[in-house]
């Protein structure tokens, strides 16, 4: 069992690809470390276990990416779907770094594989785990136990005494069990707020009780609290976050990749008012797959279902829960709980309004409504080959934005402005450094790798100072 | 609990709740992706939206039980998907076995196979050493007998070659039934070739690497050993057979009559497929020991040890009976060797042997499907 009494060089925070890309890179550059991981061994690796891939700029392709992805088409990426809301300066030095992240990964035991069945878009972008994210993680702890990390499991890190921007130690629980912690620098990799449904309500008020978490439940936001309490600056939208539409009848907690649902753009959506309330063919579906968590998170009880015709059933990626089957609109709405006259003025609208086109969910197609509002600008095709399918959906959250400001050096800044002596952040509880809105999927991943390396460089040289 | 209860189920219907449990599986599963290449089950599930029990069936044959899906895998216990898929379809595979048995009233000598194989061998070896007794004197049975046609003197050529010559035709009917059951199962594979490529993932154990790294076995760290003693055994089992078809073939087209000269052909396959044969078997057994019982059909275990036993046993009274051939031991090793040879093949079609036909029917399917997806 980790030894808690010690003094460390580095002291790390969380137990996921941020947490471990700290620990490894700071051991690697001879620094004694200690990992403090909340959970158990098993559900060690928070969010990273849900995750498949990671985005990273190369010049070519390699072997498991399909061609290269120059760092400026990177950023004109992350331009676009965060609308500008990012930190030049940092985002470019993020991607410039992310280069080399691509081939460190696999030096620390890390496998790539193609991009999955289902995924093609992403061929070219985004490097998929092998065995997926939780293999990553294996792989990653092995090589940091290896080397010599000291890996405190169900450790959490409950207080920090922090004088004028500077880590003097932490307070740790483990088991019942209180332990003052003591080390050179600190490292927060410990993920956001988004498992603390009370802090939630403080933005989204009562809509946050119906709000899904797709991942860890250990995500609380203590540590990044207790940092904005001690003074160190925030940055970011504390609404802004990772949100998807899941099935409703997904875990609180947990449900992971397998409770999202990649067939909006192939239906209608509506709310529990039987309404349609967005346009579901605005652009291919992966580029808009996080806006509709907020968009259900907007509708009366945070509730939406989505509805499609027996034409569309094999046509996206399968998902866990079967879709809710009914031979007519009617008989649908009764399953649904919603008003079958209304249900039925809506789909009947709906379908009066398609105008013909030629079908084709790989293009924009020209699909398309015409005298409705909202309309449906693309693959829109009548519902009216039995049966009918829904799926319920409801706010998924993967993880806030809202964050500690870093430097290059992913050097915490304190509220003056002037860096903190020898505290460093990394992944989720910086991520709004980068991501001001929007999402690009494995964006993620990048901030936690690039920025985790980085911390752990960084706060290694820093120890030894 | 039951599969119905939870998250994931699909309302249908299977032959058993086990099977039922495994379509879960696939739901889950078939909506992540995330062990898509770690080995052919995968991808073989992606190729499928719906899991008749035929279907489950040849996927639980294609597993290999690396291991990897279970430590890769995000839901798997204790998380409440409770996603264990080598141990489900270690389970589904252990029962296609029985489900596919020919005559199917032999089936349940697939239930307490241990024991069964146990009586089976026992009962064989007293049947020859008996045999041995009735036919000669004592003096036979304890004498010396060296040169050619030593064996022959307590059992005539043509009396073993019968004996061996019927019990080797039935298994061979009684596996092809088996296989034709479980190949029928599935359904028709799409045309395309695949028998090569299937050779070539059978003779190397390709997916027995999780995926490259090698298999889990007893912790979190892979390693290759288990594809190495399962070579060995392979190997080795498959020497043995090419010395026994050697022998026979010098017997009818050369006149030569065993027991041959330590360099000539059978005995160097038979010595060195019989070493392969000791300790591949003995490295399995000490894998199967260790591994995490969480993966395992520990319901089953018993057919792995009596398979892995009669293949131990075989190999080591027959170099045994190479070694002490020139002695008074030799009459008794040889009605101990032949047998248990002889249990080894009458129970070859009710035992873990017919994994590997299994195995091999579903990488031949797999390649057929696999070269079918990626031509369309």
């Amino acid at each position: 069992m980790a030894d808690l009494s010690k003094k460390y060089d580095v002291l790390v925070a969380g137990g996921g690809n941020a947490a471990l890309c700290a620990a490894i890179a700071a051991r690697r550059a001879g620094s004694s470390v200690l990992l403090c991981e909340m959970a158990t061994k098993f559900y060690r690796g928070g969010n990273t276990r849900h995750t498949r891939n990671i985005r990273c700029a190369h010049d070519a392709a390699t072997e498991t990416l399909s061609g290269p992805y120059p760092e400026e088409e990177f950023f004109q990426d992350l331009l676009q779907v965060t609308q500008g809301h990012t930190d030049e300066a940092l985002a470019r030095h993020m991607i410039a770094e992310s280069k080399t992240v691509l081939d460190w990964l696999p030096e620390q035991g890390v496998r790539y594989q193609p991009s999955l069945g289902g995924t093609l878009s992403l061929g070219r972008t985004n490097s998929f785990f092998l065995g997926g994210g939780r293999s990553m993680l294996n792989a990653l702890y092995l090589t940091a136990e290896s080397l010599g990390v000291e890996i405190a499991y169900e450790a959490e890190v409950i207080d920090l005494d922090i004088d004028n921007g500077m880590f003097l130690s932490a307070t740790v629980q483990r088991g019942a069990e209180h332990h003052k912690v003591r080390a050179a620098t600190f490292v927060a990799a410990c993920g956001g707020f988004e498992s603390n449904i009370e802090w939630l309500k403080q933005y989204w008020g009562p809509a946050a009780d119906n709000f899904l978490i797709r991942g860890t439940p250990h995500n609380r936001g203590t540590v990044l609290k207790l940092l904005l309490d001690r003074g160190v600056q925030e940055t970011g939208d504390p609404t802004q976050c990772h949100a998807v539409a899941i099935d409703a009848r997904a875990p609180k907690y947990d449900g992971g990749i397998i409770t999202r649902l990649d067939c909006v753009v192939f239906g209608i959506v509506v709310n529990k008012h039987a309404k349609r309330f967005y346009d579901e063919g605005e652009e291919i579906w992966p580029k808009r797959y996080a806006i509709w968590g907020r968009l259900v998170a907007q509708q009366p009880d945070q509730i939406a279902y989505i509805l499609f015709d027996a034409s569309s059933l094999t046509l996206f990626m399968p998902s866990l829960y079967p879709p809710i089957e009914a031979g007519s609109i009617r008989e649908l709405a009764g399953k649904l709980t919603l008003d079958p006259d209304t249900l039925e003025a809506t789909v009947n609208e709906f379908n009066a309004a398609v105008r013909p086109g030629t079908f084709d969910d790989t293009i924009l197609d020209d699909c398309r409504t015409e005298g409705i509002k909202p309309p449906k600008s693309h693959w829109a095709r009548r519902l009216e080959t039995t049966p009918y399918y829904a799926y319920p959906v409801r706010p998924g959250i993967t993880f806030t934005y809202l964050a500690t400001k870093v430097n290059k050096q992913a050097r915490m800044l304190m509220r003056d402005g002037k860096p903190s002596a020898n505290m460093f952040a990394a992944g989720e509880v910086m991520a709004g450094n980068v991501l001001g809105r929007g999402y690009a999927a494995g964006m993620g991943m990048t901030i936690g790798s690039v920025f985790g390396r980085i911390a752990g460089r960084e706060a290694a040289a820093n120890a030894r100072n | 609990m039951l599969a119905t209860e939870k998250a994931g189920a699909r309302p249908g219907s299977h032959a058993t709740a086990l099977l039922a449990e495994a379509d879960r599986l696939m739901t889950v599963c078939n909506s992540c992706r995330y062990c898509e290449g770690l080995c052919a089950v995968f991808p073989a599930m992606e190729m499928r939206r719906a899991f008749p029990d035929g279907d489950l069936n040849y996927i639980a044959n294609l597993c290999h039980s690396c291991g990897a899906c279970y430590v890769d895998c995000q839901f798997s216990p204790p998380h409440e998907f409770d996603v264990n898929v080598p141990r489900v379809l270690a389970q589904v595979r252990n029962e296609s076995y029985a489900v596919y048995a020919w005559p199917s009233a032999l089936a349940p000598m697939f239930a307490r196979n241990g024991l069964a194989i146990s009586i089976v061998a026992a009962l064989s070896v007293a049947a020859f050493i008996l045999g041995f007794a009735a036919w000669h004197d004592a003096s036979v049975i304890f004498g010396t007998h060296t040169g050619p046609g030593a064996f022959y003197r307590l059992m005539p050529h043509n009396a073993m070659a019968l004996l061996f010559g019927l019990v080797f035709l039935y298994a061979m009917v009684a596996l092809a039934m088996g296989l034709r059951a479980f190949w029928r199962d599935a359904g028709d594979p799409p045309p395309a070739g695949g028998l090569w490529q299937a050779i070539r993932d059978a003779g190397s154990l390709r997916y027995l690497d999780g995926g490259g790294i090698g298999c889990y076995n007893h912790d979190e760290r892979p390693n290759d050993r288990r594809r190495f003693y399962h070579h060995l055994t392979f190997y080795g089992f498959a020497l043995c057979f090419a010395s026994t078809c050697v022998a026979t073939l010098y017997h009818y087209l050369l006149a030569r009559e065993a027991p041959y000269p330590w360099w000539d052909l059978p005995v160097v396959l038979g010595t060195v497929g019989g070493v392969g044969l000791i300790f591949g078997p003995l490295g399995l057994m000490i894998a199967k020991l260790r591994r995490d019982p969480i993966m395992v059909d520990e319901q089953r275990l018993g057919m792995d040890f009596a398979f892995l036993a009669m293949l131990f046993a075989t190999s080591l009274t027959g170099l045994l009976l190479l070694v002490l051939r020139a002695t008074p031991a030799m009459p008794l090793l040889l009605a101990l060797h032949l047998g248990v040879v002889f249990a080894l093949f009458l129970t070859m079609p009710y035992g873990k042997f017919v994994h590997g036909l299994y195995r091999f029917a579903a990488l031949v399917r797999y390649a057929k499907e696999h070269k079918a997806f990626t031509s369309k």
